[in-house]
């Protein structure tokens, strides 16, 4: 058994809806986070992967201890962080830090990058003596292969590819165990993703670092991922390790999901089972009773409208599949193979 | 293109067609386009010499990165750079055998809308919040056919149908930010098709939607490209999206256009470095486990491009004669296809 670096148990978060300014009442609720249950291992990257709406930062957010969970638990090394002393939380969050989407908003423009990698020292002043840290910052640079004479510049000169790579000597200046990519290559071209994409799992083999790699692009989450989780409505349907996700998909979102990212590839046009899906996301203040999906599934039956179907494995999915009627379906390859 | 009544027996005004237009001549044939910024950091040249046709029923796609010009070859074609600071320093835009460039503005405003539309990548910024998206879509008819309000709402609601927006009639009358982003896409598609024009030119139709919207987008536009046997111009710098609709693909970098070719052409057996490059550096949603090609370095300031080749730098094949003045011509790799890189055949596999 590898060891477990973070747990997560039954996580729930809802934000309230209020009217009202001065009396303000509460009118409902988002569920963005809705129990939800996750481990990582040392040295593992768990992909998660949803639509827009579905969850995934928030989830990231209650893993970074930004937001506070409405319910549910979140162990960093066996260790409940709600629990501990304030004292004890602010040692626990140096485990575990996290690479932002957008490189462009995510770095002060007044700091240079030897101020901004270094500031996690300024926070933690115990794990590096001032007299260390500049050269701790260039080895930080040399690592992710920026050049560490350029300690003194700003932000703005330098490209997006580069900036994101500030961003990850950031995450590692304090030696986590865990790092949350949120979205971390999205915003950068195509040439420069693959870049950012290397660097990661180089960083990875190299420091055995654990990554939750959430993202959209499901091509990215494949190619970096060991285990996937995809959620809908801030819901877990489906996980499992990488090929039961991406060649054996059970649940039914997860196959309309993958069918309908286009593979660069013109022979395989008309020849994939493309499943295209109907109308839109339901509205996650007022969640569909039972199955989240079953509004726009076309497996669904009265069944799904009153039992919520639990992530287990079923007797047509070998790995857990939030599915009463799961059933494989390979939506990737080609049809007819 | 204008008849005297619509399916619903309205009059429709009849517009004076512009002149000299050839029905056999390409749809849009676009020559030597050269586009540039004058700023107060110098001029930056974002276009060098772009040329592709469009034929109807066909797709053309002009793949590239961010900064490679491929917005502002759109927005040239279409008429819509704001000048200055963006200058069209030469080629030609021929629609139809007239080139476009070269009309009087009230004569280039009756081609645009009516026979090359546009749909824009970001739907929210492009659609006006005040307004209805009823009356945004009427608009066209209000102004290019001297409908009525009430006639041109009845058009507006027939083609929100034909987009695929539910309850047409109900939503004729709620604002932009009432709809979600795939059906405000609808919304932009709807106000492109409105006057039934022959070439569409979508500047990243889907790039901020979910992989499932992008879905439904993509089999709505190609329904309605093979329902009106339309051209389409499909700006995008994704490759998969390419894969399953283009039937040629123009490459761009640095504001010219490297490699030209049929599309499955073009995946099996690229014939410019840079898009070798770019296909080893995608990771692919079928198949794992290939580690992904790196393109190193940065795509050259537009403001300093310099002689030679401009992918140069970064490329694995380049030799000496690629630093030389001038930058390499466009080889013809087979009769439909280029590739502007002195060793195209050593790209493709030595062959």
């Amino acid at each position: 058994m590898p060891d477990v670096v973070l747990e997560v148990r039954d996580l729930t978060k809802h934000f309230p809806l209020t009217r009202g300014v001065v009396l303000k009442r509460q009118i409902g609720a988002v569920h963005a986070v809705d129990g939800v249950d996750l481990t990582l291992h040392r040295n593992e990257t768990l992909g998660l992967v949803g639509e827009s709406g579905c969850g995934k930062s928030t989830l990231a957010k209650l893993i970074m201890g930004l937001e506070q969970p409405t319910s549910g638990e979140i162990l960093v090394q066996g260790r409940n962080l709600a629990k501990v002393s304030a004292e004890q939380l602010r040692r626990a969050r140096r485990n575990i830090q996290m690479v932002m989407q957008d490189p462009y908003t995510s770095l002060n423009p007044r700091m240079t990058v030897g101020d901004i990698v270094g500031e996690p020292f300024q926070i933690h002043p115990d794990v590096a003596p001032r007299a260390d840290r500049r050269r701790l910052v260039e080895e930080l640079l040399d690592l992710v292969g920026l050049n560490p004479d350029h300690i003194n510049r700003y932000p703005h000169q330098f490209s997006g590819g580069q900036r994101q790579r500030i961003g990850i000597a950031r995450a590692l200046a304090l030696r986590p165990e865990i790092i949350v990519c949120d979205e971390p290559v999205s915003a950068l071209d195509l040439s420069i993703q693959a870049q950012v994409i290397n660097l990661l799992e180089r960083l990875q083999s190299e420091l055995g670092l654990a990554y939750i790699f959430i993202a959209h692009d499901l091509s990215v989450v494949r190619h970096i991922s060991d285990r996937v989780a995809v959620m809908y409505l801030g819901r877990i349907v489906e996980t499992g390790v990488d090929t039961e996700i991406y060649d054996h998909p059970t649940h039914p979102y997860t196959q309309a999901l993958l069918s309908a990212v286009p593979v660069p590839d013109p022979l395989l046009r008309d020849r994939r089972d493309q499943i295209i899906l109907e109308g839109d996301v339901p509205s996650p203040a007022d969640p569909p009773s039972g199955c989240r999906f079953r509004t726009r599934c076309w497996k669904a039956r009265e069944l799904c409208a009153q039992e919520e179907p639990a992530l287990v494995v079923r007797d047509g999915s070998p790995h857990p599949s939030a599915c009463h009627f799961a059933e494989e379906r390979d939506v990737v390859h080609t049809t007819g193979q | 293109m204008s008849g005297g009544v619509n399916e619903l027996g309205v009059p429709v005004t009849v517009l004076p067609v512009v002149p000299g237009l050839d029905p056999d001549a390409d749809l849009l044939d676009v020559r030597d386009l050269r586009v540039e910024f004058r700023t107060r950091d110098g001029v930056a040249k974002a276009v060098n010499g772009v040329s592709f046709t469009v034929r109807p029923g066909e797709t053309r796609a002009i793949l590239g990165e961010s900064g490679c010009g491929k917005s502002v070859t759109a927005q040239a074609v279409m008429g819509i750079l704001d000048t200055p600071p963006a200058h069209i320093t030469g080629g030609e835009v021929r629609y139809r055998g007239v080139d476009v460039l070269k009309l009087p503005a009230e004569e280039r405003r009756r081609i645009r809308g009516n026979h090359i539309a546009m749909v824009f990548q970001d739907a929210l910024s492009a659609l006006n919040p005040v307004f209805t998206v009823g009356f945004q879509i009427g608009e066209q008819f209000r102004k290019h056919r001297g409908m009525s309000r009430a006639d041109a709402k009845r058009r507006a609601v027939e083609l929100m149908d034909q987009v695929r927006i539910p309850a047409a009639r109900q939503r004729v009358n709620e604002y932009p930010h009432q709809f979600s982003g795939g059906m405000r896409q609808r919304v932009m598609i709807a106000i492109a098709l409105a006057l039934d024009p022959d070439i569409l030119i979508a500047d990243e139709p889907t790039t901020a939607l979910d992989v499932t919207v992008q879905a439904q987008i993509m089999s709505l536009l190609g329904d309605l490209l093979r329902e009106r046997r339309m051209g389409l111009v499909l700006i995008t710098h994704d490759m998969g999206v390419v894969a399953g609709i283009a039937d040629d693909i123009s490459v761009m970098y640095a504001g010219r256009i490297v490699e030209e070719a049929p599309v499955r052409d073009i995946y099996a057996r690229p014939a410019h470095p840079y898009t070798k490059a770019l296909l080893e550096s995608i990771p692919r949603v079928d198949v794992k486990g290939r580690e992904l090609n790196v393109i190193k370095g940065l795509p050259p300031s537009l403001t300093r491009i310099g002689t030679g080749c401009a992918f140069g730098p970064r490329c694995s094949y380049a030799q000496p004669v690629c630093r030389q003045d001038p930058p390499p011509p466009r080889y013809d790799v087979d009769h439909r296809r280029t590739s502007a890189c002195h060793f195209w055949s050593e790209v493709t596999g030595g062959a």
